[in-house]
């Protein structure tokens, strides 16, 4: 009889972690789930907001839009939802999931070498070179679904190594040297400082993706939430997100 | 069920944490196999890109396979039958691959034998491009099977015990001749569920390839690899390609289950 008292006080343990981080003395608490190429970006404006406003906490959950989509539909304990595409976000439009929906900024994409960028890549079309090893994302993913129509409209053929799940495996390919060329977004080369080198392309102007972001409707602290949203879209979030290279909303 | 354990002597209490240990492990494949759209299930796992991915998967788990039996067996046979210094540790550093998370071993991986990796630059020299090459995926999946291979075979070593092989010495016969002829057909169930071990794990294998060797189709882009892009875009195919994942193993391991049972 000695192991089933050791299994309700391991379990009485185990609960008692979960509910202690509540919050204990009336504080709130805002969960934000944001898409993963928000990360730098919104752990800045989430410390101004939380220095604005005293007693408020927000927790940051980062991962791919489809990722949090689905976490938010299978009922996260989420307050915000910002994602990197609207194709994303409008599944969860469609599942009645969001409230109140503005846009955050916007981004466009650039060609990351790695650092002294050892293949000469000068232009979108010398990624199409039979010998240049070039690492896209794959065409269901929104990093590859703009790749995609860049190709079309410079109507060029680009043979991709491999067609990665996210930006940031793209970015880790190239920085690692593994590939010599890929097309992530303009805030991801400049994220990624020093490890990887950027090359701008006209093209890129006329694909231009729009990050939205939501007040979710069953969140409990909806005024809260929605004073965030305004937060990023209209107020001194614009100055981090500008200054992560994002365009104007 | 109830009627054996009382002859087989297992107190009957036992039976309840094991039927929840059961249920634990069975639900979430019949909550799986609840979602899939039953209606469209043979278009979705026979689209082209689900083919090439399971392919490429069976492909790959299969020279993995082979590969763990080549390194494994002697790696095996080396801890079971030998005493050295540092054996101890050894043997922790062969079961690694066992507790590392997969990106962690992705990442090693990457700079062992990626284009600038400790032997990526040399490899290259002599026209082998392992990066982004079915190479890469064989390599992923040999790494992570590898300590299956060795821990069942190494356990089957020490249960048979040395007896035979020592008569067998004593007869006359070679150290080869003893390896051939006594000790691997006295371990062959290990040996096989060793390999079947392997061949499942290496068909699950998903951190490391995504991390090491890239994702394209009908070259690096194994089933996991596959259910994990097709999440992003179309769901219903992503569980569909899950539960063909989930046959595929479990006629893997019933194969050795079988076999074994008939052996013993």
């Amino acid at each position: 009889m000695k192991w089933p008292a050791a299994v309700a006080l391991l379990l009485a343990s185990l609960t008692a972690c979960g509910s202690s981080s509540e919050d204990a003395a009336g504080d709130r608490t805002l969960t934000v789930f944001a898409a993963a190429s928000l990360k730098d970006s919104f752990s800045e404006i989430a410390e101004q907001f939380e220095a604005e406003n005293p007693g408020v906490t927000v927790r940051l959950s980062f991962a791919g839009s489809a990722d949090l989509v689905a976490q938010v539909e299978q009922g996260a304990p989420a307050d915000v939802l910002a994602t990197a595409d609207e194709r994303t976000m409008r599944g969860a439009q469609d599942d009645g999931l969001v409230e109140v929906l503005d846009s955050i900024g916007s981004n466009r994409l650039e060609i990351a070498t790695p650092p002294g960028n050892p293949a000469g890549i000068r232009s979108l079309a010398d990624l199409a070179g039979r010998d240049v090893q070039v690492v896209l994302c794959a065409p269901a993913v929104p990093c590859g679904a703009a790749a995609h129509r860049v190709e079309k409209i410079a109507s060029i053929d680009i043979e991709p190594v491999s067609e990665e799940q996210s930006v940031t495996d793209v970015l880790s390919k190239v920085a690692a040297g593994e590939a010599d060329a890929g097309l992530v977004y303009v805030t991801d080369v400049q994220t990624a400082g020093d490890s990887v080198d950027g090359v701008p392309f006209a093209e890129s102007a006329e694909v231009v993706s729009t990050y939205p972001i939501a007040s979710l409707s069953r969140s409990d602290e909806s005024a809260l939430a929605q004073s965030f949203v305004d937060f990023v879209a209209t107020g001194p979030g614009q100055d981090v997100l500008r200054a992560a290279g994002f365009g104007p909303r | 069920m109830a009627l054996t354990s009382q002859h087989s002597g297992v107190p009957r209490w036992v039976l309840v944490p094991a039927a929840a240990g059961a249920l634990f492990i069975v639900l979430p494949l019949v909550a799986l196999a609840t979602r899939v759209e039953w209606g469209s299930f043979f278009s979705l796992i026979g689209s082209d890109s689900s083919q090439a991915a399971l392919w490429l998967s069976l492909r790959t788990s299969a020279a993995s396979t082979v590969l763990c039996l080549l390194l494994g067996v002697p790696m095996a046979l080396v801890l079971a039958r030998t005493t050295f210094r540092g054996q101890a540790v050894l043997r922790s550093i062969v079961l690694l691959p066992l507790v590392l998370p997969p990106v962690v071993g992705g990442i090693a991986l990457l700079y062992t034998f990626g284009r600038k990796g400790l032997l990526g630059e040399t490899l290259d020299v002599l026209g082998w491009q392992i990066a982004f090459s079915t190479t890469a995926v064989v390599i992923a999946q040999t790494f992570v099977s590898l300590p299956f291979m060795v821990v069942s075979l190494e356990g089957t070593l020490r249960t048979a015990g040395q007896q035979y092989e020592v008569v067998a010495a004593t007869l006359g016969a070679r150290p080869t001749t003893v390896l051939r002829r006594v000790t691997l057909p006295l371990v062959l169930p290990g040996l096989a569920a060793g390999a079947v071990l392997s061949f499942a794990r290496a068909l699950g294998e998903f951190g490391a390839t995504i991390t090491f060797a890239g994702s394209l189709e009908g070259v690096t882009r194994t089933l996991p690899l596959e259910i994990y892009l097709q999440r992003e875009s179309d769901p219903d195919a992503a569980v569909a390609l899950s539960l063909l994942l989930v046959v595929v193993a479990v006629l893997v391991i019933g194969l050795v289950r079988g076999g074994r049972g008939a052996a013993t």
